[in-house]
């Protein structure tokens, strides 16, 4: 199998992109084809419809929220009941307030790392894909290095040396530690594609490289590129929540992660104080889940072949 | 008749409806005959070739019949026509390149293939398929190679063995030489006429687009327009007397040997083919025709103007029934 | 092959290099001092004696000579397999502190990743070709693969353990049982080890399941299967070819998935509080062990490394293009 058709990928969602070449003739070329497909592929309306709600859930919810997620309302050990709709924990706080508010903030998170593997790993990536030679052979080794060492583990040893973390530092370095799965598929695609005719004639042309780029091969590529970002955000609120139920998210931050990590800590399961850890999990669950739907739904928009017809 | 195809119609399923990218296309060949189907991209050609021995499952044949060696070719039935494929009729793919699957043996594909068959006497088999690679000067070792160790011509010979290797009675041969060098290609031409020669392929269809090949190889050249047959002819009279107005204008557009752009400018075809989406009325050429006249809005129909020789074309057609009827005058 | 193994080889070493000097520098980059914060538990009377013991403790883990030396002390050691001391487990050596915990983990791990891996590629075979399988395998594939660690680690023992009471949830073997190699410990180490390999089992699964469907899919459409259906090929042997030449780019992303694996395998570890290397981790930080945290993390990069060569070596054996032609597979 050639580089050219390799999967977008996403560490902890790794398997599940397609393996599609970007820039096929007959992918829609145009917005009326994009939306006839777009619009009858039940798996992108699924995904897409179920992250609207949960997006919507985490602006809204929130402000629906009778305490803060932090203040103890004195009635610990609720089950989910009227007034108390998830609940409270064993010191008493709301546990809905927690949920909507750690809805937000794992957005944040995800978002965040996303942005942070995304930019970086464009830029290197196509450096690499477009320059080739030496430059894309150190390039790969030093990819090739970080995703080997273990990323949690490193946190973890940085992570107990530190005092305190912000949000920005974690995604930043989930960013720094995911990037080179961006790196591996936007040199891929660069390469396929900036062999193809029209970058030659650009080049013939006297284009610069970043006009090329631009002009050129990104719009070619941008289908690809916004899938391996869709891959990366449903990744990152996957391990933001690893590193945060292990202490080591953004301090004072409540987020997913965050109220598993206390549920575990407060014994949840001991006291069967399972409206605690269960919809979090829930949600996070589905939160992730619409992106990898979504995702597989606009790839076969994208891509013809994969459409069942 | 070897082959026998009347009435074939085929089309594919799009978002706009169905396309007929065939259209109630007849012809036939004899034992031995090789008949070069050309045409522009997007004639129809290749989908006429392909569906004869494997028709993808986005197409369905939407009329007509196909006879091979007197039987009926059941190419709408995926099941019945598995038998038959590489033993009665048999493909050599555009994609040749890439139709070797990289993670075996080349030896090891065929004899798997020779098992999905139930080839009894596999020994006879493997044996003759050792006699072939040689006549055509590729060594024994191929077997044993994978087929990225191969260079695109031998790739290009290899499916062709593979492709004739159970002596089908129709061999189709898409874009055999697109791929090659000016040498190779000449070298897989005459590998086609050897093995027909030799009987190991009784008769072939041949794809192309290039028709100076045709002239090498073929005994007869079908001209394929917009989904329909425009003219059928033996070599010698499509290359010295075409009658179809297309034809012609294809022949001229040929560079030929010599001449230089000084002296002659090469001229195109102006105009495109139509889309096959919602085709034009009658005669799908019309529009590009430097004869057209208002006949043309109906289909002409693909009629025997000379022995031997097919044209569906008005101005041809009246041409000759004038001839015939001045003849039948003079006799009269 | 050669190049394809020079390559791998060279960010194999790359890859330890960077490993061991990040291990020894982060510390020192990090605020706050290890001597300090050990002094700390201790209750020390005098300066005096703080100071006393600050040389003492400075001296005995080498913090007392300029940077540069640290760092080559620190490679000798990796190099001798002497890691130092642990303080948690003093005068335990971290080497011997990690081999206790080693098998714990190896024991997790390997079975979770091979079950996993083949049977996620079984399943996801079978879903490409039947319909129905398809239908259900790939919403129950997209859930596992979205389930987080953490979701699982806290969901498995519920059911199984609070819930169900199957399994227990915690530790690797009865409280009270003393290691011996009779039938009464072993069946008490199946048994709490049960429910932390499910856990790393279940996530695993889903994403090899859907990797392998789409590469079987797409195989099933690509030219080769094009051209054995056209020579008549049973649809038994077109999948045959498909599911060969979809393992491979698998297998690639098995060595990539590694790093992801022992993520959750730490997770699930000490939520369990199953005695491996994540459960170790977890004590080295509570205790502020930095040596051993340090010995850990070295171990981890070296089994990370070695199951990528592994791997390698496999994909050698099994594709023919890395075997034989000049270019390597891109990895």
């Amino acid at each position: 199998m050639s580089e050219s058709t390799s999967a977008p990928s996403a560490p902890e969602v790794a398997a599940v992109g397609l393996p599609s070449v970007p820039g096929t003739e007959s992918a829609p070329r145009n917005r009326n084809d994009f939306l006839y497909y777009g619009l009858r592929n039940k798996k992108l309306i699924f995904g897409v419809s179920l992250e609207f709600i949960l997006v919507l859930a985490a602006i809204i919810g929130p402000m629906l929220a009778k305490n803060p997620p932090l203040q103890t309302t004195n009635l610990p050990l609720q089950h989910p009941n009227g007034k108390l709709w998830l609940g409270t924990d064993l010191t008493g706080y709301d546990l809905y307030s927690q949920l909507t508010n750690g809805l937000r903030e794992s957005y944040l998170i995800g978002a965040l790392g996303a942005a942070f593997a995304s930019v970086v790993g464009m830029a290197l990536g196509f450096i690499a894909g477009w320059r080739g030679g030496w430059v894309d052979e150190v390039l790969q080794m030093i990819t090739n290095v970080i995703v080997m060492i273990p990323s949690l583990v490193l946190l973890i040893v940085i992570g107990s040396y530190l005092s305190s973390r912000s949000i920005l530092f974690e995604g930043a370095f989930i960013g720094l530690t995911t990037w080179p799965w961006v790196a591996r598929a936007v040199r891929a695609q660069t390469f396929t594609l900036r062999s193809r005719e029209y970058v030659d004639l650009a080049r013939l042309s006297g284009k610069r490289p970043v006009a090329i780029i631009v002009k050129e091969i990104a719009p070619n590529m941008a289908s690809y590129l916004f899938l391996t970002v869709v891959l990366l955000f449903g990744s990152s609120m996957l391990i933001a929540s690893s590193y945060d139920f292990l202490g080591l998210g953004p301090s004072g931050v409540v987020s997913i992660g965050w109220i598993l990590n206390q549920a575990e800590n407060g014994s949840a399961l001991l006291y069967h104080l399972w409206w605690w850890f269960v919809p979090p999990v829930a949600v996070l669950t589905a939160m992730v889940a619409a992106l990898l739907i979504a995702n597989v739904g606009l790839d076969e928009v994208f891509n013809p072949k994969l459409r069942d017809q | 008749m070897s082959v026998n195809v009347q009435n074939l119609s085929v089309a594919y399923r799009s978002r706009r409806g169905d396309v007929t990218a065939v259209d109630n296309v007849s012809f036939s060949l004899t034992d031995g005959e090789i008949m070069g189907l050309a045409g522009e991209s997007g004639s129809g050609k290749s989908t006429l070739g392909n569906s004869l021995v494997y028709l993808d499952p986005r197409m369905k044949a939407t009329g007509g019949k196909v006879t091979v060696d007197g039987k009926d070719l059941p190419i709408a039935d995926n099941n019945a026509m598995r038998r038959k494929r590489m033993t009665e009729v048999s493909l050599v793919p555009q994609y040749a390149m890439s139709a070797l699957t990289p993670t075996r043996k080349i030896g090891r594909l065929i004899s798997d293939l020779l098992k999905s068959h139930h080839i009894k006497n596999r020994d006879e088999v493997l044996a003759e398929l050792n006699r072939r690679l040689a006549l055509i000067g590729l060594k024994e070792d191929v077997l044993s190679k994978y087929s990225f160790e191969l260079s695109g011509g031998m790739r290009q010979r290899v499916t062709i063995i593979m492709s004739s290797l159970l002596n089908p009675s129709l061999l189709v041969a898409d874009e055999v030489t697109s791929a090659l060098d000016v040498s190779t290609q000449r070298a897989v031409g005459e590998m086609l006429l050897e093995f027909r020669d030799r009987g190991y392929i009784k008769s072939a269809i041949a794809i192309t687009h290039d028709l100076s090949i045709l002239a090498q190889i073929a005994d007869s050249i079908a001209i394929m327009y917009a989904g329909r047959l425009a003219e059928r002819a033996p070599t010698s009279v499509i290359v010295d007397n075409p009658l179809h107005p297309y034809t012609q204008a294809l022949l001229a557009s040929l560079p030929e040997v010599g001449v230089r752009h000084e002296q002659v400018t090469l001229t195109g075809i102006p105009g495109r083919p139509p889309s096959l989406v919602n085709p034009p009325s009658g005669c799908r050429f019309r529009a590009r025709c430097p004869f057209a006249f208002d006949k043309c809005t109906q289909t002409p129909p693909f009629e025997e103007i000379k022995p031997g020789h097919m044209v569906a074309c008005w101005k041809v057609s009246q041409e000759q029934h004038t001839v015939t009827a001045g003849v039948g005058q003079e006799q009269a | 092959m050669r190049r394809y193994l020079t390559r791998k080889l060279i960010t194999y070493v790359l890859a330890f290099f960077v490993g061991v000097t990040l291990d020894w520098a982060l510390p020192h980059l990090m605020p706050g001092n290890p001597i300090q914060g050990m002094l700390s538990k201790y209750d020390v009377g005098s300066n005096a004696s703080y100071s006393a013991l600050y040389q003492q403790f400075s001296s005995e883990f080498g913090l007392n000579v300029p940077l540069w030396q640290q760092y080559l002390n620190f490679w000798h050691g990796v190099l001798t397999g002497n890691l130092g001391v642990s303080i948690y487990e003093n005068p335990a050596s971290v080497t011997s502190v990690v081999f206790q915990a080693m098998p714990y983990t190896l024991a997790l791990l390997v079975p979770a990743i091979l079950l996993s891996y083949s049977l996620g590629n079984r399943l996801g075979a079978a879903a490409a070709r039947r319909k129905f399988l398809d239908n259900w395998v790939l919403p129950v594939g997209y859930i596992f693969q979205a389930i987080p660690y953490a979701g699982l680690a806290l969901l498995v023992p519920y059911l199984f353990g609070s819930l169900w009471h199957l399994f227990p949830t915690s530790l690797g073997y009865g409280e009270n049982l003393i290691p011996t190699f009779d039938w009464t410990f072993i069946a008490s180490l199946l048994d709490h080890w049960f429910l932390p390999f499910l856990t790393v089992f279940i996530v695993s699964l889903g994403g090899w399941a859907i990797g392998m469907r789409n590469l079987v899919i797409y195989e099933l459409e690509n030219d080769s299967s094009r051209y054995l259906r056209a020579l008549g090929a049973s649809e038994r042997v077109v999948r045959g070819y498909a599911y060969r030449n979809a393992s491979l780019p698998q297998l690639s992303g098995l060595a990539l998935q590694l790093g992801v694996v022992i993520g959750g395998n730490i997770v699930t570890e000490i939520a369990f509080q199953y005695p491996g290397l994540g459960n170790l981790i977890y004590k080295a930080i509570s205790n502020e062990d930095y040596f051993l945290l340090q010995g850990i993390f070295i171990f981890i990069v070296i089994g990370v490394l070695l199951a990528n060569f592994i791997i390698d070596l496999v994909i050698i054996s099994v594709d023919p293009r890395t075997r034989l032609s000049m270019q390597g597979a891109t990895a």
